[in-house]
């Protein structure tokens, strides 16, 4: 025995036995465990989640792709609910399943502002970080609104659907056929604009200023002034007057028309049709060639500089 | 240069205390530092933030049309974390609705429309033996007052004076430092409320049990040390001590180390190494107030900087809006960047229309020429020098938290990397050469992840 140690230990073919036998034998030991200790798993799992879009994005509620795949294996989701996935795509797993594809209602990001750099006052400039975060811990960022989009576009970074573009207006656009609700842009807003709405409900109040009437248009011109207008053109509880602002009852959508939106004096009410937003009648037409000056004040030398 | 090599000659200051780390930054204090403290006038219309402090904010008491006297409460304490607040002019109240404020959101502010013809003189005053009040009833006393900490922070004063249980305090430290550029509110109050804020002093330290009080100066303010060496009360409880000129020597913990050379743990408070802070602004306050049972109504400003025609320190009632200020006093050349506060950590404001609250100390005014290349645009990739790792006074790793800042990993910082023990000082965005707004980053940091707190 104890030459047999020397032998290993004074050589390389010794070296070579032993690190070769210590190899076999921690490999037994692997093969024994993977069977003892194998969880038996649906196979189905890793199908289905191969068939998903690994984006992880969030939208069906799940924390990633598979635990989706694992939930729609138990029964409990239907494929439907990936809001990424192409019907066709969705439908396959279905069938693959043997299960309904549940169609999930589409839902949109949707942004609760107009007041572009065309129509809201801006109180002082930005200059620091360009982030809507960082404008938020520096005094609110510019805008006198202190309710509006600061336009710094943390939603457009957070976008991983490209869905959201700044427009020339510096307004984040949402794409309503690349959104898939996966809510990124709604925790990325630090002013909570955005939040996740069926497409059909069509009629939106695109505002979300508590100021008073006049304070508000002061600050920007399509803010909604809670005139009341809306809401006495719209059937009976559709749309109420909160805290100077027009909050409408998606509950009762299906009452919802294009007649409460034709008298608003600013078109903060407005009704979306695809990408378009339309506003009423007697919404004021606003034609801008540059953005407002900075400041609220039209002369800004009435604070006396002496000399 | 010439300020430097004088301190390398003052042989005195080798043997004052001082922290490890901080910077030197200019102290551009000339400006007003020799400038006596003068009444400002009363704005037309004064704006009152029902949450001028930290906590929750105040309950109006007061209705629309309601007519005030200077001094009146018109709005009382929601609770312990919370003051009341006082009339600052007798006037009428015209409007309860949401104005800007300097954080940025609007916040429910009470408009007091002042009277111009009035004689603005302070009716609710009762004088009453403050040696004869327990401590329990000086801390409610001081609540009543609606005093917070005037040197920046807004923290209640009377929440300081309760320890938490087990805690007990035996030195009062009374924070005359101010380390900030620019400002010297306190250094004006240190030379001319001498008297009230030794009262003030005893006081605290009746309420707390302490034993002994120091307070504490930076040595640029000689004259301040003289001032109050002179009315120190015999029995030698209270001492004035100098220490280094250094930024952020103001800060709390940094006042422990330097003073006593304690640290105060990480997320801890003072009382857990038997010390209590307060700034002198507010010891002074409190001093002249208490024994009268009045409120804050006003407080000294240091309005300040190259943008300012007639800088200079001033006694501005509460809710003025800073608007009204810089009109009275004029601005010179292209003023463009407003700071409430000192330049280092002071908050930017978005609108003249925000008003003076119990914790802004400075209004400070830069004009375009100091404002250039100041934008974040300018930044650059971090080098990893480790500038920021030597100045920061709480021993953190700024340039490590910034990476993670920017790639949101928030969390992490605040588990890992002691994010909450930062409090904002900027000696690290001061002396980084690649110009990385970082504390910028590690307030976003933070509010991402109070929000997270909140949420969860």
């Amino acid at each position: 025995m104890s030459e047999l140690i020397l032998w290993i230990g004074s050589n390389l073919a010794g070296a070579l036995v032993f690190m070769g036998g210590l190899g076999l034998v921690l490999a037994g030991v692997l093969a024994v465990a993977n069977r003892k200790l194998h969880v038996a798993e649906d196979p189905r799992i890793d199908e289905v989640e191969e068939m998903l879009p690994k984006a992880n994005c969030g939208a069906c509620g799940f924390p990633g792709c598979r635990p989706f795949a694992e939930s729609c294996v138990s029964g409990a989701s239907n494929p439907g609910g990936c809001t990424v996935n192409s019907t066709d795509m969705s439908q396959f797993i279905a069938e693959f399943l043997g299960v309904e594809l549940g169609e999930e209602a589409k839902r949109v990001a949707r942004l609760a502002c107009a007041g572009g750099t065309h129509v809201a006052r801006m109180r002082a400039q930005y200059t620091g970080l360009k982030s809507c975060q960082a404008a938020v811990v520096t005094g609110g960022g510019g805008k006198a609104c202190s309710w509006g989009c600061l336009g710094l576009a943390d939603c457009e970074v957070s976008c991983d659907f490209d869905a959201i573009r700044m427009n020339r207006y510096g307004l984040p656009e949402v794409s309503e056929e690349k959104c898939v609700a996966c809510n990124d842009c709604v925790e990325a807003c630090p002013l909570d604009l955005f939040s996740l709405q069926p497409v059909n409900n069509r009629l939106w109040v695109a505002c979300k200023s508590l100021a008073e009437g006049d304070e508000a248009l002061e600050d920007c011109e399509v803010a909604c002034t809670a005139c009341g207008r809306c809401a006495a053109d719209a059937p009976e509880g559709l749309i109420t007057m909160v805290n100077n602002l027009a909050v409408i009852d998606y509950a009762r959508n299906n009452l919802a028309t294009r007649l409460p939106i034709q008298r608003c004096p600013t078109g903060a009410i407005v009704w979306l049709e695809g990408e378009q937003a339309d506003k009423g009648l007697a919404a004021k037409k606003i034609i801008r060639k540059d953005p407002l000056p900075v400041g609220l004040d039209p002369d800004p030398t009435h604070l006396n500089s002496s000399p | 240069m010439i300020n430097g090599l004088h301190r390398l000659f003052d042989t005195d200051r080798w043997f004052r205390r001082t922290f490890s780390h901080g910077i030197h930054p200019t102290e551009n204090k000339h400006f007003t530092a020799d400038k006596p403290i003068q009444r400002f006038p009363f704005a037309p219309e004064l704006v009152l933030p029902l949450s001028q402090h930290a906590g929750a904010p105040s309950e109006p008491l007061v209705h629309l049309g309601q007519e005030v006297l200077r001094g009146e409460p018109i709005a009382k304490a929601a609770g312990f974390m919370s003051v009341p607040q006082h009339a600052p002019a007798t006037g009428v109240i015209k409007k309860i609705e949401l104005m800007p404020t300097s954080k940025g959101p609007r916040t429910l502010s009470i408009i007091l429309e002042v009277y111009p013809g009035d004689s603005q003189e302070v009716r609710y005053a009762q004088e009453r033996d403050v040696d004869a009040m327990s401590p329990q009833e000086i801390v409610q006393a001081v609540q009543d007052t609606g005093l917070v900490g005037l040197g920046g922070a807004a923290f209640p004063t009377h929440v300081k004076l309760s320890p938490p249980k087990g805690h007990s305090v035996h030195t009062v430290i009374i924070n005359g430092c101010e380390c900030e550029p620019f400002l010297t509110t306190d250094h004006r109050v240190m030379l001319e409320q001498t008297d009230d804020l030794i009262l003030g002093t005893r006081i605290l330290m009746k309420a707390l049990g302490a034993k002994n009080a120091i307070i504490g100066t930076e040595d640029n303010k000689p004259d301040a040390v003289e001032a109050l060496k002179a009315k120190l009360p015999e029995d030698g409880s209270i001492s004035v001590e100098m220490v280094r000129t250094k930024y952020p020597q103001g800060a709390e913990k940094m006042m422990a180390k330097s003073l006593l050379g304690v640290e105060i743990p990480s997320g801890g408070y003072p009382s857990s190494v038997g010390l209590a802070v307060f700034n002198v602004s507010s010891t002074a306050q409190l001093g002249s107030l208490l024994p009268q049972s009045r409120g804050v109504i006003e407080r000294v400003v240091t309005i300040t900087g190259p943008g300012v025609s007639k800088p200079g320190n001033y006694t501005v009632a509460i809710g003025t809006p800073i608007r009204f200020l810089l009109d009275e006093l004029g601005f010179r050349g292209n003023a463009q960047h407003l700071i409430l506060g000192g330049p280092m950590m002071g908050g930017t404001v978005s609108s003249l229309d925000v008003p003076i609250t119990k914790g802004c100390g400075g209004v400070l005014v830069l004009t375009e020429k100091e404002m250039q290349g100041q934008t974040a645009s300018a930044a650059y990739p971090c080098i990893n020098c480790g500038k920021c790792v030597e100045t920061c006074p709480m021993h953190l790793n700024p340039c490590h938290l910034g990476k993670l800042a920017y790639k949101h990993r928030y969390e992490e910082m605040a588990d890992a990397f002691q994010l909450n023990d930062c409090f904002e000082c900027g000696c690290c965005s001061y002396v980084c050469p690649s110009g990385i707004p970082l504390v910028q980053y590690f307030r976003i940091s933070k509010a991402s992840n109070r929000e997270k707190a909140k949420a969860s």
